[in-house]
């Protein structure tokens, strides 16, 4: 329907024709589409997570086994917010808890690659099949990659002398009204929406141009099939990207579209959210530069692997 | 009465401790408040996500930016 509309308004009420009615349909239909759906889901994930917040996590992590700590870690991961900013306080708090930094990990990788702005952007712009596998194999990352870190024997590069606490947390229970949840998502809501509606704007808007005026095969030529080494190109970009994966997201839409295979795509985007450098900064104050090079290694051996993966079975 | 602002330095710390200093006026009660950048200190109130906000010793919210009239809800509860 909203699809007619946009048809509708370029076409026949504008009379736009050609590579120009093309860029400007594909605009308002994909800004439109997909600020919709960024409200709509950030608003339902704001909405879960005011049942969950870190300090519940940490109390319900407290004292699991190694694998089974993994996984509950990375499946937090997707419902918690994270913010680089609060890497530190987590990390000590979670070493405090006698949580194992394998168990850390796992959560530090999933918690920004499943975050709800990169899960929004993916179901707008390549339906759910895609963000299911992003979100399966996202999570296959954290857990296998957060269980590796735990094997490694790692704890002594941990730069600051944490006393383990004694005994166990206390139940973590947040009690809110209905209300007062309903309002505390829809004001965080607004927030993250006020911070990337312009990125999405400008990165569809340069998708559109993409769409509308440069030829398919001068992109599969470069992102495609042809390319070896695109799936290694694409992750080494994504790194320094992570603040903008807003404006990053539907420019990739567009690539797949012209002829980037998938699997370059997923790996792509998930260097984008998973490898963040201002995180690494942040996490050098408290860790062996060691200990953050073997975290990004393993993140980055396994994102690459899913791309030629993917690349190689679809 | 105290309140502590706990927070590293984040923006969103810093945006706290101003919507605090301004519910505080508002308020218009004598209060102490006190910014807490000790990562030491931070963790003996067993808080993990910052900016927390701690009034008299209690911790009354984590990992979240209050506004001024939230905050305010907090002083006279």
């Amino acid at each position: 329907m909203w699809k007619a509309f946009v048809d509708y308004l370029t076409y026949d009420l504008l009379h736009l024709e050609g590579h120009l009615g093309e860029a400007i349909n594909f605009f308002i239909y994909d800004t439109v589409k997909i600020w919709f759906l960024l409200i709509t889901i950030i608003f339902v994930v704001s909405y879960l997570r005011t049942h969950f917040n870190t300090e519940y996590v940490r109390a319900h992590l407290q004292g699991k086994s190694q694998l089974y700590g993994n996984i509950l870690a990375a499946l937090f991961g997707i419902i918690t917010p994270f913010c680089s900013c609060s890497a530190i306080p987590l990390f000590l708090g979670f070493i405090q808890a006698r949580i194992p930094i394998g168990v850390t990990f796992s959560f530090l990788i999933s918690s920004p690659m499943n975050n709800e702005i990169a899960i929004a952007l993916l179901f707008g712009l390549f339906g759910w099949k895609v963000t299911v596998i992003y979100i399966g194999f996202g999570l296959l990352v954290a857990i296998i990659g957060g269980y590796i870190i735990g094997r490694l024997d790692m704890e002594k590069y941990v730069l600051m002398d944490v006393k383990p606490m004694e005994g166990e947390l206390e139940e973590v229970k947040i009690q809110l009204s209905f209300g007062q949840r309903v309002k505390e998502a829809w004001d965080y809501t607004i927030d993250i929406f006020k911070n990337i509606w312009l990125y999405v704007l400008i990165g569809v808007g340069i998708g559109a141009v993409i769409h509308g005026y440069i030829p398919a095969d001068f992109i599969a030529k470069y992102a495609g099939a042809d390319n070896p080494f695109a799936v290694l190109i694409a992750v080494i970009m994504g790194i320094p990207m992570y603040s903008n994966a807003a404006g990053v997201m539907p420019l990739v839409e567009v690539l797949t579209g012209k002829g980037m295979l998938l699997g370059t795509a997923l790996s792509f985007m998930m260097a984008v959210t998973a490898l963040s450098l201002p995180e690494a900064m942040i996490l050098k104050k408290i860790l062996h530069i060691k200990l953050i090079a073997t975290f990004f290694g393993i993140v980055g051996v396994g994102i690459i692997a899913i791309g030629y993966l993917f690349n190689t079975i679809l | 009465m105290k309140i502590e602002v706990l927070g590293t330095g984040c923006s969103k710390c810093i945006a706290l401790e101003n919507a605090v200093k301004q519910a505080i006026a508002k308020s218009g009660k004598f209060i102490q408040l006190e910014k807490v950048d000790d990562i030491m200190k931070i963790m003996e109130y067993q808080v993990v996500s910052t900016p927390g906000l701690v009034i008299d010793g209690k911790v009354v919210s984590t990992g979240k930016l209050l506004s001024v009239d939230e905050v305010l809800a907090l002083i006279n509860s």
